[in-house]
């Protein structure tokens, strides 16, 4: 890359930060609170103790897991709506193994995060198939999806896996303790989460930089018709594709269900597949910038409590913040492209299309 | 009336596109604008027809300076635009049409705009449905619409940027009767061309321009070769032709019936050999896109067969075809073909047959330097394909053609491009043929099917009118067979 583009993206990108910044002043401000106190208490509520950083990095797993599959979909061009379906896949798949499934955790957990791949990946393929076969647009077949996944998701829980007793929409009965994801020290370090979380960066960094098979993806994702004529075969990519992305999401959901709430709840998907296409969106479809830019959402996400309990704030100001940032970033971005396009509309040679 | 452009100034980045343009046009005139592609022609029409703004310079219309920043303003100071591609919104009707951009309210007088579409069409010989949809008109009747329009609108500049481009002979002895038409009535008339023949026939004057400034002016009738020496520096001479020897066929239709939306080519047989070149004559949409389609596997015939080098493909798929060593290169270069986004040295990894999984980038860019080279590509490694200039994009995807293709099926190879680039296309094109490939292309230049084609096949509607022998045939003959009809 030139200097010349490196600044660009630069300005792209601490521009529309440091506006959001100064929204996010204006807000506490007019919501009576001290800007700088709120800052600091963000900072404190997010990384302040080990207790804390073990909170964001709980966070900051199924964020960044996710945000790496859909750096795959979005490569191959495609809109992963329904990522939080595959999540929540993982999950259901996970909870299966460990209500079954007897033995140490050594076993019990590969085999769930196994399951958790394979589920994430089929219910992505399902929306695949929808789309190459089916004719039915990712975005309206992967949101469908989200919401049979969830309605199955409800379904286990108060019914064939309803707590003992009482059924109950709070989730299913705590796994075994071999079903738990391991931590570390008192502060529950979620190790093995971020270790993988990690190793999915980078797998997937890898791939679109330095494979064909992710040269490949790219051509599909920006002009199917020419891929094909290039001998690509298109539809292959797509579906692998997505069932890529459903594998890690997948895992984000094994996570989730093992080690954050030990149980399959209503919720387990935890909005983090939707966030993780804001992170994407922010990242400019990198997969280098996922892991920094999903610390600061579980960041300001984790820390965002602390707003409430301290300031009496609301909780939602993080997700505001985090909303203005990522439509600042992209309108920086379109703006941006637009001057490109006006540039290359206008530029000569005028040529047939 | 008179119009003047006085130092015209616009640079896209590093670009200069127009360099100090200063540029007289009295009223009356038919004015030539001629010069090779990325000369600066269109961006200057652009920047006279309020489509982008000019850095610095002035545009003067009967003394009185105006201020253009959009279309809107051009269009209000009496300059119309006719662009390359007409723009024309396909589901409208013609009359909507027309009406679209009219001035005054909310409130449109249909019948006010209809008598007047009627009236320009009457007079200069248009014929068309006012009722049909624009989706129906052949490119040569929506530049029709688009010039009654432009009329209607009150223009009394009128652009014309490669108006001949795609549209039938007929159409264009119409079109240039027009332009002679008004420019007789007191208008200004502007053609935009790098076709030196059409300029020859039409234009009073013409301003020749090379890379972003103006070279000179001349009045015409002015010798060719001046003309030419102008645009490009220096007087080109024909490349060799040189006499094919044919051997094996490599692509037979046996009784072949091809379908595709309202059109069907029934029964067809033919058989192009190796080393040989047939040519595709016929209006846009007139069958040889499913004839090309068919040899490339990606249309399926309904019966008959396709065979490749003598293996019976029908129906294999384009896959199939590929590895049979047949290779298509359609007419939208950046849309059925290359990829936007994506660099040169990433086109190359594509389209090379290696198949490790790892991307050896040192050695990706070291290949495509050396293809940069070879096919004389304006570009870096690192360029992305729509930042190349269309010549530039045709001699990329050239040069991602593997040595070993054995049919090439080519779309308009060298539309849009100038004499220089087209040339250049046509030599690699004839030495893939010496060295035994068979090439099949549709092309809607008469010049260059008459000059390359061993054959000619003339579609009309669906329908294979006449194959002629290249040699033996005039321009008019051909003019008149893509029309519909024998010359008598």
């Amino acid at each position: 890359m030139s200097d010349r583009s490196a600044g660009a993206r630069a300005s792209s990108f601490i521009l529309p930060v440091a506006l959001a910044f100064a929204v996010a002043i204006a807000l506490l401000q007019l919501a009576g609170a001290p800007p700088l106190e709120a800052l600091r208490l963000l900072w404190e509520g997010s990384m302040g103790s080990t207790a804390k950083v073990s909170d964001t990095l709980t966070a900051w797993v199924p964020l960044t897991l996710a945000a790496a599959g859909l750096v795959v979909t979005f490569a191959a061009g495609l809109w992963n709506i329904g990522i939080e379906g595959q999540i929540v896949a993982g999950a259901i798949a996970a909870t299966w193994v460990a209500r079954e499934v007897p033995g140490p955790s050594p076993v019990l957990i590969p085999l769930m995060l196994l399951a958790g791949v394979i589920g994430g990946a089929l219910w992505a393929l399902l929306a695949g198939v929808l789309k190459t076969r089916g004719g039915v647009n990712e975005i309206f077949g992967g949101l469908g999806l989200d919401f049979v996944a969830s309605g199955v998701a409800i379904y286990l829980i108060i019914g064939p896996w309803k707590r003992q007793g009482i059924a109950s929409t709070s989730g299913t009965d705590l796994f075994r303790r071999e079903a738990w994801l391991p931590t570390a020290g008192a502060a529950q370090i979620p190790v093995l989460a971020v270790t993988i979380a990690v190793a999915a960066v980078i797998v997937v960094y890898v791939l679109m930089r330095g494979t064909r098979l992710g040269l490949r993806l790219k051509a599909v994702g920006r002009n199917a018709r020419s891929a094909r004529l290039l001998g690509i075969p298109t539809e292959r990519y797509t579906l692998g594709a997505f069932a890529l992305c459903g594998a890690l999401a997948g895992i984000a959901g094994v996570v989730q269900a093992a080690g954050v709430h030990h149980k399959l709840v209503p919720s387990v998907s935890g909005g983090y597949g939707f966030l993780a296409i804001l992170v994407v969106l922010l990242a400019g479809f990198r997969a280098a910038w996922i892991a920094p830019i999903s610390l600061f959402f579980a960041a300001v996400a984790v820390g965002g409590t602390q707003l409430s309990l301290r300031l009496g704030l609301d909780s939602s100001l993080g997700g505001v913040l985090q909303g203005v940032l990522v439509l600042l970033v992209i309108l920086a971005g379109g703006w941006q492209a637009r001057r490109a396009l006006r540039a290359r509309a206008a530029a000569p040679p005028p040529e047939e299309p | 009336m008179s119009l003047e452009l006085r130092d015209i100034h616009k640079a896209f980045g590093p670009v200069k596109a127009n360099d100090g343009v200063s540029l007289s046009i009295e009223a009356g005139t038919l004015h030539g604008l001629l010069g090779e592609n990325g000369a600066g022609k269109s961006t200057l029409m652009k920047v006279l027809s309020g489509f982008i703004a000019a850095d610095s310079g002035e545009v003067v219309l009967d003394g009185r300076r105006l201020a253009l920043s959009s279309p809107r303003d051009g269009v209000e100071a009496g300059i119309g635009m006719l662009h390359q591609d007409p723009l024309v919104f396909l589901p409208f009707t013609v009359l909507d049409n027309f009406l679209l951009g009219a001035p005054g309210g909310l409130r449109i007088d249909r019948r006010a705009g209809e008598r007047a579409l009627r009236g320009t069409a009457d007079r200069f010989g248009f014929s068309f449905d006012t009722d049909a949809p624009a989706r129906s008109l052949t490119v040569g009747e929506r530049q029709q619409l688009e010039i009654a329009r432009l009329l209607w609108l009150g223009a009394r500049v009128l652009i014309l940027d490669e108006p001949t481009t795609g549209i039938s002979a007929s159409q264009r002895t119409t079109l240039f009767g027009v332009l002679r038409a008004l420019a007789a009535e007191g208008m200004i008339v502007i053609f935009v061309s790098h076709k030196l023949e059409e300029v020859e026939e039409l234009c009073e004057r013409v301003t020749v321009m090379r890379r972003g400034t103006v070279i000179g002016e001349a009045e015409m009738p002015c010798p060719a070769e001046r003309l030419v020496e102008m645009m490009f520096g220096r007087v080109l001479t024909e490349s060799e032709l040189g006499q094919p020897t044919l051997g094996e066929p490599v692509l037979q239709l046996d009784r072949a019936t091809l379908a595709e939306r309202a059109l069907t080519i029934p029964e067809m047989t033919l058989s192009v050999q190796e080393g040989e070149v047939l040519g595709l004559a016929g209006l846009e949409g007139s069958g040889q896109r499913m004839l090309l389609r068919a040899a490339a596997g990606l249309l399926e015939p309904r019966s008959g067969r396709v065979v490749v080098r003598g293996r019976d493909l029908t129906g294999q798929g384009y896959r199939a075809f590929l590895d049979a060593g047949v290779h298509y290169l359609p007419a939208g270069r950046l849309e059925e073909g290359l990829v936007a986004g994506l660099t040169v040295a990433e086109h190359f990894l594509l389209a090379g047959d290696a198949t490790a999984f790892f991307i050896d980038h040192d050695r990706a860019r070291r290949e495509a330097e050396a293809k940069i080279a070879d096919y004389s590509i304006v570009g870096t490694a690192d360029s992305t394909a729509e930042s190349l200039s269309g010549g530039n994009q045709q001699r990329l995807l050239l040069a991602m053609t593997p040595p070993d293709v054995r049919l090439l099926l080519m779309e308009h190879p060298t539309r849009g491009l100038d004499i220089e680039s087209a040339d250049w296309v046509w030599t690699r094109l004839l030495e893939r043929r010496d060295a035994g490939t068979a090439i099949v292309f549709a092309s809607a230049d008469l010049d260059e099917l008459l000059r390359y084609s061993d054959r000619i096949l003339v579609f009309f509607a669906g329908e294979i009118l006449k194959v002629l022998d290249a040699r033996t045939t005039t321009g008019e003959e051909l003019g008149h067979l893509i029309g519909g009809r024998e010359l008598r």
